[in-house]
Formats: C-alpha cells, structure tokens, sequence
C-alpha cells in the first residue's frame, strides 16, 4: 500500500479541506415502521437510536482525481473513520452505487480496503461507473454472486423488508435509468406475499424519481416498479447517482438522494452540465448545511430541514 | 473550468476556440471525422462522412463517457476519461445513431456516404 500511503501524505490538507464539504453519509433509523434519518452523521453521533439503525454511502467514485476533488479515495476514508467513530454502531450499511470511477480492479481493491475498516456488512448496488469494464463482470464478480441478474436482490432485516435494484447495466440511446422486465418481473414477485404492513426499503444507484430529465436524473420504467408497492403502507427509495441531497414525498414513498463522498454536482439546470463541480473554499460550509434533510419521525409527510453549518 | 487541451495525433493539431475557425478551415478536409465531447454534448451532434473515414472521439469533460451504437452496429469505445480519444472508420454507407452508454441523454449520429461517383466538388 505504498503508493496509497504517499498519496494520502502529499495531499493530507486538501482531504482535510474536502472534509468540510464532502459528504459523509446518512444514518437511518427505522422505528414503528417509519424510516428516521438522522441527518449527517455529526448529528447522528448526539441522537439517542432505537429500532433498526442502518447507513448510506455513495458515489464514492474511487479513481476520480480531476480539480473537483483530486482524491476521492482520501475523502472515502474520512467518511468511513467518522462511521466507524459512531457511539452506536449501525446494523450494517448500503452503498448505492459508483464504487469506482472507471471499474477497475484496483479501484475496486482500494474501495474495499478502505470500506471494509467500517468493520460493517455492505450491500451494495452498482453505478454506471462500476460497468464501464470491457466485460462489465468485475462488479458481479465481487458483488453479485448471490444475486439475481445483474446485481439485484432482497434481504429482511428487523421486520424491514430491503430491495436493492440495477437501474444502471442496460441503459438506452436517448434514454435514462432503466430496470428492464426482468427485474421487474421479479420485484413483482419478491413482494408480492408480503404482508401490506410491511417497511418497504428500496434502493438503487439512479434516481427512481424524475428529478431532472435533461440530465438523465430519472428511470424510464421506475413507475411499473413503485406500481407494485402501492399497498405498503411505507415505501422509502434511496438512490444516489445525483451527489446532492433531494427529497421528496409522494403519498406512502418517500424518495431521497444521498451526497457523494467524492465530488459535488450543481443543482438541477444550474450549470451547462452535471458534471462534477469545482466550489471555492468560501462556499464548502454553505454547501454542506444545503445538503441536510431529516426524516420526521413517526409522520406520513416527511419534511426537508435546511441546517447549514455556517451562515 | 480551464483545463491544458491535448494535442492529438490524429488531430495534428489541438483546437482552442479563438483559433478555431483559422484551424478548421486549414483542416477541414484533412480531419473530416472528429467530435468533441464537452458539456455531456456530442458536437457535431450529427456528422456527415464519406465511407472509408475514420471519426475520432474525444472526451473533453472532467467525467467519464462512452460511445456505443444505438443497435451494435459498430464496436463500443473504452470507458474515455478526459482528454481519451476513441476512433473508428466507417466503411460501410450507411446511418450510425449512437450515445453515451454512461449517460444515454447524450445521444449523435454518423452519415456514411458511399464515395461511388463524383466527390470533387464541395
């Protein structure tokens, strides 16, 4: 690990300075059926937990050296020292997609190397970036052995029933996020017996939501998959893809994006592209307040808090 | 966000935009088969060449995309970084819809004409 030691020497103040912007994750509680997050994990740490507490990472695009954020792999291992400083220790953490940024084997051993110090069991969904290979086996080689298709399958933890979906391997010309009938024969099948009362968790790397068509930040058949969990009384989609925190509420589902821990992206239509943006110093606070949402506890609408860390 | 343009071989030449249109009109017919990624925007979105052309793509973003044929028609590129190029030579008349396989939005077409019968005038 040489080379990772000298790098993460050299550049020790610019992942500092990253960490005041980065994301790092989402602490997620679920109790009395309704999901609770407990915002960025600075929070997290002083909230009292009970029921099923749970985390997200994403986007961690391990690979990623542009001026965004010249070491992704440095701002990843911030995320997970802050994870693995937490005074409860969740039941185990997903990470939604974009492991790497362009699927290579040792983008994948780094990621590991680093995540595998949260000492926590990950479930993980892939990204586009994570099937950018030649063969695109290497994620389902290291990650989807269990799985069905190209990744996909359900586990039930604490009476929550958990489904992680690919929206990112069979993508269209002109198209955006696409499961394809395979998976959502399945999806149909995995819940169909289940009982109506049931926690629905449901996540994926893209957005099963339309948050932005001119930048592809949608799935072109996510309505047919939410159609089959209509009778649940509590539907929670996590996606990533978008590295920006956005929520919202649509009767019993509640949508929410994570941040990335590698690099931001602008906001919808305020930029020519949604490529990986470049913030000056002065703004990284503001921007980190931005990115906080809250779960209300308990309620059927869920609000978004705006909690900025500075101004 | 400026960033150093590559000089490429198949270019001969990096084309900044203020000396773009000097360039172009040097080279337009020496280099009939380029498109330049910037923005997630394939430009041109639409190129006409003759059969026996090779196109070259290069990714001027600071992410990650990918050529592939709407319908495999031609073999997909690498996984292009910034500043990678990806090129291909059309032999076979003909039209080429394709896109970013990262991120499908991205969407251009090739024209392929036969070069069967006059050409020399422009």
């Amino acid at each position: 690990m040489s080379e990772f030691d000298h790098r993460d020497g050299v550049s020790r103040r610019k992942v500092l300075e990253c960490m005041t912007w980065c994301g790092t994750g989402v602490l997620w509680t679920i109790s009395g059926g309704v999901p609770h997050s407990l915002g960025i994990m600075g929070e997290a740490q002083a909230a009292e937990t009970k029921g099923l507490t749970f985390l997200q990472i994403s986007d961690s695009h391990v690979g990623f050296d542009k001026p965004a954020n010249p070491n992704a792999l440095g701002t990843l291992e911030e995320a997970i020292k802050k994870v693995s400083a937490l005074p409860q220790k969740p039941a185990f953490m997903i990470h939604t997609g974009d492991i790497t940024h362009l699927s290579k084997e040792k983008e994948f051993d780094d990621a590991d190397h680093i995540i595998s110090q949260s000492r926590l069991d990950v479930h993980y969904v892939p990204g586009e970036h994570d099937f950018v290979d030649t063969d695109r086996k290497i994620y389902q080689e290291r990650y989807g052995r269990a799985a069905k298709g190209h990744g996909w399958y359900s586990f039930d933890a604490n009476g929550v029933h958990f489904i992680g979906l690919v929206n990112t391997f069979d993508l269209k010309a002109g198209g955006l996020g696409n499961l394809g009938t395979e998976q959502l024969e399945w999806l149909e099948h995995d819940v169909k017996g289940r009982s109506a009362s049931t926690p629905i968790v449901l996540f994926a790397h893209i957005p099963l939501w339309t948050v932005y068509q001119d930048w592809g930040w949608g799935t072109d058949d996510s309505a047919q998959a939410l159609s089959y969990l209509k009778k649940f009384g509590s539907v929670t989609v996590l996606n990533g893809h978008i590295h920006q925190v956005m929520q919202k509420v649509e009767g019993n589902v509640t949508f929410h994006t994570a941040r990335s821990t590698a690099f931001p992206q602008p906001a919808p239509g305020t930029a020519p592209s949604p490529g990986p943006m470049k913030v000056p110093e002065d703004q990284l606070r503001k921007m980190l307040g931005i990115a906080n949402v809250n779960f209300k506890q308990n309620e059927q609408r869920l609000a978004i808090v705006d909690s900025p860390l500075q101004g | 966000m400026l960033r150093p343009l590559i000089a490429s071989s198949v270019l001969g030449a990096a084309i900044g935009s203020v000396l773009a249109a000097s360039v172009l009109f040097a080279r337009a017919e020496a280099t009939p088969g380029t498109v330049f990624i910037d923005n997630f925007i394939f430009n041109p979105k639409g190129l006409t060449v003759k059969a026996g052309t090779t196109v070259t793509w290069t990714n001027r973003d600071d992410i990650v995309h990918g050529i592939a044929a709407s319908n495999n028609a031609f073999k997909k590129s690498p996984a292009m970084d910034t500043d990678d190029s990806y090129s291909f030579t059309f032999t076979t008349p003909g039209t080429y819809q394709y896109f970013c396989y990262l991120h499908p939005q991205m969407v251009g077409s090739i024209v392929v004409e036969a070069t069967t019968g006059s050409n020399a005038t422009q």
